[in-house]
């Protein structure tokens, strides 16, 4: 099998690896990184389930090529939180008991990181919007929805103190 | 938002409740928000190999020849597996409590009856490899008339679906095609009635979809067991029936799960486990078999369609004087756990209502569709759909207020249900008037007085009748009770043989043990290629002593009035008294 | 077959070894392409790719824009030049796939999908092919593109609607905010003295591609959006029409709705 090796950078770390030509980058995170936090659920881009950032944007790791995020940065769940301290958007779905089986969580944490990074305090609608993508068969959006919304004001919060 | 009615049974119910009311964080929060939740998945094994399964095209076609050649050749590909490397490839789910008859493949060698079964499976080191292979696989295909529709199904001169009951219908109680409630006389009713309301009512299947895709991963561990790591739902269900299809002593199964991406109830049906357990047996190399998203919707067991007649018999002052139920499961192909489904409805019938004479006849029906399976009350969604529309439809033909309708036919604590069980711990007039108030759907002044606690076991309604009218309908002959086959038997779907054996426990002769279970080596652990079991004598199946559960008398949960079959519990004819079982679940809210 | 991928930094170059191939396949976002691989697809074996930032490009002409087909949803919703799409490109997927899906992949997505074409039709879209010299119309385009998926779409030009008013856009789906569209309605109305003239109007998930319905164009040329002016437009809403069953509505449930939605969006009462 054909075999290219890519470099990027994941979750602040840089890596060197080998990807069999067309493979995509969740296979390349789960198998050969060994970060097994973005999820396979569909394959077709419309769980949301495998969602990573890319230099900061939302990208389906099961719809992106490997190849082309040489040279990038990739942000999954994983590195979410620094050591023992988790995120606060980890922390408020903790607290608004945002995660049933916890399948979706992975992906729903990541669509939620990239809408308050680029927006820290959202309207329930946009928080609605950025998660559009992101299914929980479970069907605990409510608590989802102010999971975001809690972290959000936990986060402006702390940005202000 | 959770509002807890403390007015409702207040002396019944003991409120200091140290849980209920309270947030409890789960145990598993902190690994779904990091990630680190253990699914199936998410384990690494060197050298993981992936199983595919070529699965057929047609609803109902019969294999006449299939050619692997091509794929065993395919780049990457370890191994090619056909029904025939299957140890004892013929089962039923529900065979673990010994209900129902062996009706499955794993893997189907001689003829396909649904969209989407599997007749070989690849191994291969990628994916990519093992989709390569499987579109090399040549299949000639004779391609059989088919059946979707249960009604269909069941016209003289359909076609077989299942060859293992030739008249598409489960047979209960190794008597009946059909599972029969009968109390009092619904005829007696009808012609008492002051209006006869008839309604025909059905759902299609529904698809669990579950996020994570149902799968499994098996690899050997170092003592000579495998170890399996699962989606499923029912861990011990899954390891009994990868230890039945395999034929291996279950102590040599070592399964991991407990970490589900949502089940709602399809996640019990257990093809991955022996799937992935066998791969690595063959291959000697850890196993993945994950259904991609096409296969979860397609070929993934949904909740099964169901068809209801419903005809009630309806007195002048708007009680129910009878109600005769007619059901069509809708099993797909194979039993799964269909036939349990209709133990739970007919339990269920004829819904929370007090009607002194009710018969349902309810059918688990073989069709060409995807086998069906549990989902989230499954065996009462439907019938529930069906009851409740119909109460609606009634209400409306007789001009009464569809709430009023209800409570005043609801049950009552201390009346008689249909399956000869006392009613207690009964509700639904206090959810009715809770209703009534927040859907601002008034209802007279009398009706929100009573009380499910009030009024309940007078006379009749706290009494089985004093007859009740049974029949023979739906008697099996000897064709369509069942046949009994073993794995490897030809396929004999047009000529039947005529006797059949009793339906028993398989014969407990003693089996020679498996070539790998005294003390050698594996055949996953054989060093070459191709010296697997495959090459070995094939033992016929017996079940070993050694995982083989109990046969278990079929519960009686439905007590029909007839003499039951020997197989069945005490036979209960005439009974007048109650059956009265005590629970320490049930008996929690009433002290 | 293994796959193997071919970048290529010039598009010319990419649309040789594209049509020099039976199996490869040009990759733009990778929506649809990985998607086929994920699937095990057995039509293509190599996939191709373009690094020109040239295809990402958004160009101003007169009243006519030209956007490279390697625009994303996500760099339409950044652009202020063409605010008129961003409905459009809002009501595709989610943002993740919004910042992968181009204007050129969604010019081949299978029925229900390519809403986004939808409106470039309604926009008179003619469509650039990379080594095919002059623009062909996106109706005649969307009419051959299944039978021959080998070529690069480099840009595709349309209409910049000269009011905002005259250009709608309606998407109906049983999700919301984001589900597959039932159907979805593009139209450009330009009106002079309250009279419509030169409508374009264009329905997503009626057929096997987006498509025009001229009908539906030439009884509202000349015609006030009022409830008697669009009543000849609404009575040959689905005519000749042959729409889809599938998973989410039937062709009989297609036909039905269509005029309804239809209505409202020539009366502006669509949402």
């Amino acid at each position: 099998m054909a075999r290219t090796p890519i470099e990027f950078r994941h979750n602040g770390r840089d890596q060197a690896i080998f990807v069999e030509e067309g493979s995509n980058l969740l296979d390349v995170l789960r198998r050969g990184v060994g970060d097994f936090a973005p999820k396979y659920g569909c394959g077709q881009g419309t769980c949301g389930c495998c969602t990573v950032l890319v230099d900061g944007e939302p990208h389906l790791s099961c719809l992106t090529l490997a190849e082309t995020v040489a040279g990038r940065s990739i942000e999954t769940t994983s590195g979410l939180g620094k050591g023992v301290e988790l995120h606060p958007l980890q922390q408020a779905f903790m607290d608004n008991f945002a995660a049933q089986c916890g399948y979706c969580t992975p992906g729903m944490l990541m669509a939620a990181k990239s809408l308050l990074d680029h927006n820290p305090s959202p309207s329930r609608q946009e928080v609605v919007e950025a998660i559009a993508g992101n299914i929980c068969r479970c069907t605990g959006y409510e608590p989802i929805i102010a999971a975001v919304l809690d972290a959000s004001s936990r986060m402006s919060g702390r940005r202000s103190a | 938002m959770i509002e807890f009615r403390k007015d409702l049974f207040r002396d019944e119910r003991d409120d200091n409740l140290n849980e209920i009311g309270k947030p409890t964080q789960r145990q598993d929060m902190v690994g779904h928000v990091t990630g680190r939740s253990p699914f199936y998945d998410d384990h690494a094994f060197e050298g993981l190999l992936h199983l595919r399964c070529l699965r057929s095209p047609h609803h109902h076609a019969r294999l006449r020849s299939i050619e692997v050649r091509d794929a065993e050749r395919s780049p990457g590909v370890h191994r090619v597996i056909l029904a025939k490397d299957v140890p004892h490839n013929l089962n039923t789910l529900l065979s673990l409590m010994g209900f129902g008859l062996d009706d499955e493949p794993l893997i189907s060698g001689g003829k396909v009856s649904y969209k989407g079964e599997p007749v070989a499976a690849v191994v291969a080191e990628s994916e990519r490899a093992a989709y390569d292979a499987i579109a090399k696989i040549r299949v000639s295909w004779e391609v059989l008339p088919h059946v979707l529709d249960v009604e269909d199904a069941l016209k003289p001169g359909a076609v077989t679906v299942n060859d293992t009951y030739p008249g598409n219908t489960f047979t209960y109680h190794d008597k009946y095609d059909h599972q029969k409630l009968r109390f009092g006389d619904v005829e007696a009713a009808f012609r008492q009635a002051d209006r006869v309301i008839e309604g025909r009512y059905q759902m299609s299947p529904i698809e669990q979809a579950p996020t994570e895709t149902c799968g499994a991963i098996a690899a050997q561990e170092n003592n000579g067991r495998f170890v399996c790591y699962t989606s499923t739902q029912a861990l011990f269900f899954s390891l009994g029936t990868a230890a039945k299809l395999l034929n291996v002593p279950s102590n040599r199964l070592h399964f991991i799960g407990g970490t589900v991406g949502g089940g709602f109830g399809g996640k019990v049906d257990s093809l991955h486990e022996p799937m992935a357990i066998l791969g690595c047996m063959l291959t000697g190399r850890p196993v993945k078999y994950m259904f991609d998203r096409a296969e979860e919707m397609q070929v993934g067991a949904p909740r099964g369609a169901e068809r209801w007649y419903l005809k009630d018999a309806v007195g002048r002052d708007g009680r129910i004087l009878g109600r005769q139920l007619t059901g069509y499961f809708d099993a797909g192909a194979y039993t799964r756990l269909s036939s349990y489904a209709i133990h739970k409805s007919t339990g269920h019938l004829p819904g929370p209502y007090t009607i002194p004479n009710v018969k349902s006849d309810v059918y688990c029906v073989f069709t060409n569709r995807t086998p069906s399976t549990a989902m989230r009350g499954f065996g009462i969604t439907g019938v529930d759909f069906a009851i409740e529309s119909h109460m609606d439809v009634v209400a409306h033909e007789i001009g009464m207020n569809p709430i009023e309708f209800r409570i005043l036919n609801a049950y009552r604590d201390g009346d008689m249900k249909a399956h000869r069980r006392v009613a207690k711990n009964t509700a639904l007039i206090e959810c009715c008037q809770v209703v009534s108030e927040k859907a601002n759907w008034p209802i007279r002044d009398d009706f929100r007085r009573m009380a499910s606690s009030e009024g309940g076991g007078v006379g009749e309604a706290g009494r089985v009748p004093n007859y009740t009218a049974t029949d023979q309908n739906g008697l099996v002959d000897t064709r369509n009770r069942g046949i009994k086959r073993r794995p490897g038997d030809p396929e004999r779907p047009f000529s039947m043989p005529g006797t059949i054996p009793p339906r028993a426990e398989p014969a407990r002769q003693p089996t020679p043990a498996p070539t790998y279970a005294g003390g050698g080596p594996l055949p996953g652990f054989a060093p070459t290629p191709g010296t697997g079991v495959r090459s070995e004598p094939r033992p016929s199946y017996a079940p070993s002593t050694t995982y083989s559960p109990q046969p278990v008398a079929p519960a009686a949960s439905v007590a029909s009035t007839q003499p039951t079959p020997a197989s069945s519990a005490p036979p209960t004819p005439n009974r007048t008294g109650p059956n009265r079982f005590s629970s320490s679940v049930s008996g929690l809210r009433r002290r | 077959m293994p796959v193997s991928v071919k970048t290529y930094a010039g598009v010319e170059e990419a649309a040789r070894a594209l049509s020099a191939s039976r199996s490869a396949r040009f990759f733009g976002g990778g929506t649809l392409v990985m998607r086929a691989l994920n699937e095990g697809t057995q039509a293509f074996d190599t996939v191709i790719r373009v690094t020109d930032p040239a295809l990402r490009q958004v160009k101003p002409e007169g009243d006519r824009l030209t956007i490279g087909a390697g625009v994303t949803m996500a760099a339409v919703l950044a652009n202020r030049d063409l605010a008129f799409l961003h409905p459009v490109a809002r009501s595709i997927g989610g943002p993740a796939v919004r910042t992968m899906a181009t204007i050129g992949g969604n010019l081949f997505a299978a029925c229900p999908y390519g809403d986004f074409t939808v409106a470039l039709l309604a926009l008179d879209g003619a469509v650039t092919i990379a080594g095919g010299g002059r623009a062909l119309n996106l109706d005649d385009f969307l009419k051959v593109r299944d039978r021959e998926p080998r070529v690069i779409v480099t840009s595709v030009t349309i209409t910049r609607p000269r009011d905002a008013q005259a250009f709608r856009f309606h998407k109906v789906s049983r999700i919301k905010p984001k589900g597959i569209s039932v159907l979805s309605i593009a139209a450009h109305l330009p009106q002079s003295g309250g009279r419509v003239n030169n409508a374009r109007v264009a329905y997503g998930a009626m057929g096997p591609t987006p498509l025009r319905v001229t009908g539906v164009e030439r009884a509202l040329e000349g015609r006030s959006l009022d409830a008697s002016g669009i009543a000849p437009a609404l009575a040959a809403a689905t005519e000749r029409l042959d729409p889809p069953t599938d998973a989410l509505a039937s062709s009989w449930y297609r036909r039905e709705v269509a005029p309804v939605h239809l209505r409202r969006l020539l009366l502006n009462q669509a949402g």
